[in-house]
């Protein structure tokens, strides 16, 4: 018993001198020169930009990406496809590639100096240090999320149930919105508010592809980055904390749609 | 509405699952397919429904061949052997989907969906989730859904393959009743042959994707076409013998043939448990007694026949005068009243 | 259940479409960066080569090897405690290790750097101990020890939960002691956890870029890492170099791929 004490105690201790700690002290510089200042510093027409762009692009990439992770996990669960596992290996590969390299990896394809980025910059739409290159770069890191929500749910899901829906004369789209996606829509949530968490706080990509021009392509993450470099730590503390606060808002409806989701195919 | 599927073809990679299957139902039958499982009466059924296509052949619904239509085109009800039941709808929205999907009044689902529930045995249950349902009350919910839309043909998988045996036994006697009533032209799939003669106006015998026998559950007893059959159906003992002379002979015990095949020829002899005598006959006899089984109201009597070193068993009647002094070590007579016999296709006689 | 079925129709469209989107999303990309390397490639070849992208190598491989190690200790310690234990404060506990996924990587960064940093609340505490922190090794390290803390924990609790705690009952009525039933029967049985939560932390750690920017400050030769290098040569214009350091972190990433997709099976 005592040896299971002790245990608990450094394990306590670890996980508040790593992380309760600093988060602590981070909150409260956030606060610590009053409403006021917080006023100040959130209300700044540059950070409420940066914060406008971030939860902007985090909707369009979490929309873009729910309807794409679920046809992939459908494509993964359902089909004798070739290549089925090369496809499973592909979804990972952004859970393992560096956030900064996929900025990157944008940015070598389509970065101004290379052939296809003059040519869609020629076209009128560029990619790298434009709004689109955020967008791309947020569906890359984001991709595993709405698929490996999925895929377990649509595996319990007997594909007899579709099969029923057509003997009774139903037609594919009706099958679809009435057979198919009600029992799978929990996953499709919990996955979509996980990408859309990610999103709002991604840095490492963003840095690289958007650019960061000021009310243009500066997403919050970046703007964080500025003020601190900046010398104003208060400031960058307090837009930290609107983030913070989004983000453990999202959590505990993450954790219940995944609960419905988890129960549905218990 | 009749069916006829002619020389129905499938294979699912190498391996051809429905062999040249071909047969007809008439208008208002109520049809089994019996079979072993993973001998293709599943696929045969699914080919009828349109949830399977076929390599060839054709199925014709009514007159007009449909083959090229999709499932939800053919107005057929199908019963899935796991229910299939849509999990996220209540009793009454999986009953109604059928209707709502051709767009049929409100007001008319509902009144359905009350009588079907009614008809089924599960009043008030309509607001229930599937989830919160026993077996067998699931089974006739999906049979209720099946039935909805009125369809021309009712189609089901091992119906009541997924329940506990007696709820089994009541299903059976309730589809049945149900068939007499609606004469819904129906056919469905099972691989256990009580059920199959209890309830069937026909039975198809499917076996390895081939199409074995198809006729009353009467005419399959007494006259099955295939050793298979004969085999399959019932509790059999398979003895080798030697046909000679119009009779075949085990051993000693000898019984007159009904297919005579020329003299000398090696067969398999097919006796069914009850056209078997056995009685005690103590320093001679042809058979040693090793068990003796009451079960129910009927006893099961085991013995080695020693001459052709097979085992052979009986069944009799609890009270039957043959069972005085049969016991476990005794030796015993045997007499055939019954048999069929099949040429052997011995591997070295090409 | 019928086996799988080679797709048909409006699902034939879909299937190409998904292949279409997953290759123009990751694999044109991953094939440019390759072109731009091989490109330059004696160029790249000699900056990656130099002192300062060797140096940043080593830092990066260094911090995360650590990071395997202590996760690896901590978190089947964490995990012991979080799945076996139950005590006032135990749900608290479980969302401080969520914590850190709900944290963009500079409030990460920023956070430390208000702990450890010039005006940092523990300054004093560090200076008395004549420790250098701040924008120096240490500070990397423990920032990568923050954002790798869920994994191997959760990884590991994960199996804690799904084997139950029977077979340690039976050890102990075989007479083993806690320390014997941990060595001999827990931690073979959590072998897979660990491997795999130290798969997804070598990921993160050697990938870890904001956090490690605000708080190492990416100076060369001290607290540049990998990923840090990629900036520093990206803000001077030095594509070739930030490319050729990239490519070999996403080689490097594709390698724990493998490793992740062989547990997953």
């Amino acid at each position: 018993m005592r040896g299971s004490l002790l245990l608990r105690l450094g394990v306590v201790a670890w996980v508040t001198a790593l992380v309760a700690l600093p988060v602590t002290v981070l909150v409260l510089r956030g606060v610590e020169d009053g409403p006021h200042a917080f006023w100040i510093a959130v209300s700044d027409p540059t950070a409420i930009d940066a914060l406008v762009l971030s939860l902007w692009t985090a909707a369009l990439a979490t929309t873009i990406n729910a309807v794409v992770g679920t046809a992939v996990a459908w494509v993964l669960v359902r089909w004798d496809v070739p290549g089925r596992r090369v496809i499973a290996a592909l979804v990972d590969l952004p859970l393992a590639i560096p956030t900064l390299v996929a900025g990157v990896l944008l940015v070598a394809l389509f970065g101004p100096q290379t052939a296809v980025g003059h040519v869609l910059i020629g076209l009128g739409i560029p990619v790298a240090f434009a709004r689109t290159g955020i967008v791309m770069a947020l569906l890359f890191v984001t991709l595993p999320f709405v698929v490996r929500a999925v895929e377990p749910v649509l595996e319990e899901l007997d594909p007899a149930e579709e099969e029923a829906a057509y003997t009774m004369g139903a037609t594919r789209f009706t099958t679809l919105v009435r057979v198919l996606l009600p029992p799978i829509l929990p996953a499709v949530a919990a996955g979509a508010v996980q990408t859309f968490a990610r999103s709002v706080a991604e840095f490492g990509s963003l840095a690289a592809v958007s650019g960061n021009i000021p009310h243009r392509t500066l997403v919050a993450p970046v703007y964080i980055l500025g003020e601190v470099e900046a010398g104003n730590p208060g400031g960058a503390a307090s837009v930290s904390l609107v983030l913070l606060a989004i983000a453990l808002s999202l959590q505990p409806l993450a954790g219940a749609l995944a609960r419905r989701a988890g129960a549905r195919h218990a | 509405m009749g069916i006829r599927v002619e020389n129905l073809v499938k294979s699912f990679g190498s391996v051809r699952v429905v062999d040249h299957v071909s047969f007809e139902v008439r208008p208002g039958e109520l049809v089994a397919l019996l079979g072993p499982s993973g001998g293709g009466k599943s696929t045969v059924l699914r080919m009828i429904a349109g949830l399977e296509a076929a390599d060839s052949g054709e199925v014709w619904l009514d007159g007009a061949r449909v083959d090229h239509l999709h499932a939800r085109d053919r107005q057929v009800g199908f019963v899935f052997q796991h229910y299939a039941l849509f999990r996220h709808m209540t009793v009454a929205d999986n009953i109604a989907f059928g209707l709502s999907v051709r767009k049929i009044p409100l007001a008319e689902q509902k009144e359905r969906v009350a009588t079907l529930l009614e008809v089924m045995g599960l009043p008030g249950m309509g607001e229930r989730m599937p989830s919160q349902l026993s077996g067998g009350q699931r089974q006739r919910v999906a049979l209720a859904r099946a039935l909805a839309p009125r369809p021309k043909l009712l189609l089901l998988d091992e119906p009541f393959g997924a329940v506990d045996a007696k709820v089994r036994e009541e299903l059976r006697r309730w589809l049945r009743k149900l068939h007499d009533e609606v004469h819904t032209t129906s056919i469905f799939v099972t691989h256990d042959q009580e059920e199959a003669f209890a309830i069937a106006d026909r039975v198809m015998i499917i076996s390895q994707g081939k199409l074995e026998q198809a006729g009353s559950p009467v005419e399959i007893l007494d006259n099955p076409a295939t050793e298979f059959v004969a085999r399959f159906v019932g509790d059999v003992n398979v003895l080798p013998g030697v046909s000679r002379q119009g009779h075949v002979h085990v051993g000693r015990v000898s019984v007159p043939a009904e297919d005579p095949h020329p003299d000398g020829t090696a067969v398999n002899v097919v006796v069914r448990a009850y056209d078997l005598k056995f009685w005690r006959e103590d320093g001679a006899g042809v058979a040693t007694v090793r068990r003796v089984m009451t079960v129910g109201d009927r006893v099961r009597v085991e013995a080695w026949l020693d001459e052709v070193e097979a085992p052979i068993f009986a069944q009799f009647p609890r009270r039957s005068s043959l069972l005085h002094g049969v016991e476990a070590g005794c030796r015993i007579a045997v007499e055939i009243t019954q048999a069929r016999a099949w040429a052997v296709h011995a591997p070295d006689a090409r | 259940m019928h086996s799988l079925r080679r797709p048909t129709g409006v699902s034939r469209f879909i299937f190409l479409g998904v292949c279409a989107w997953l290759a123009a999303l990751l694999l044109v990309p991953l094939g440019a960066l390759c072109v731009n390397v091989a490109s330059d490639l004696g160029h790249v070849v000699s900056v990656l080569s130099g002192p300062e992208a060797l140096n940043a190598i080593a830092l990066t491989l260094a911090v995360t090897l650590a990071c395997i190690v202590f996760n690896g200790i901590f978190g089947v310690a964490g995990a012991l405690v979080l799945v076996r234990q139950r005590f006032v404060g135990r749900r608290v506990l479980d969302a401080l290790v969520d914590l850190p996924l709900a944290l963009s990587p500079v409030m990460t960064g920023l956070a430390f750097l208000l702990v450890l940093g010039r005006s940092g609340v523990l300054r004093p505490v560090v200076d008395r101990l004549g420790l250098d922190v701040a924008f120096a090794w240490p500070s990397v390290l423990i920032v990568t020890l923050f954002v790798t803390l869920p994994f191997t924990l959760r990884e590991v609790a994960l199996v804690l939960e799904e084997v139950g705690d029977s077979e340690e009952q039976a050890a102990s009525t075989l007479g083993a002691s806690a320390w014997q039933a941990f060595w001999r029967v827990t931690l073979p049985n959590v072998r897979g956890g660990l491997v795999m939560g130290a798969t997804l932390t070598a990921a993160r750690a050697l990938g870890e870029f904001g956090a490690v920017l605000v708080v190492g400050g990416s100076i060369a030769n001290r607290t540049q890492t990998a990923t840090t290098f990629i900036h520093g040569a990206l803000e001077e214009r030095q594509e070739s170099a930030a490319y050729g350091m990239a490519l070999l972190l996403a080689a490097a990433a594709v390698a724990l791929l493998f490793v992740l997709q062989r547990r997953r099976e």
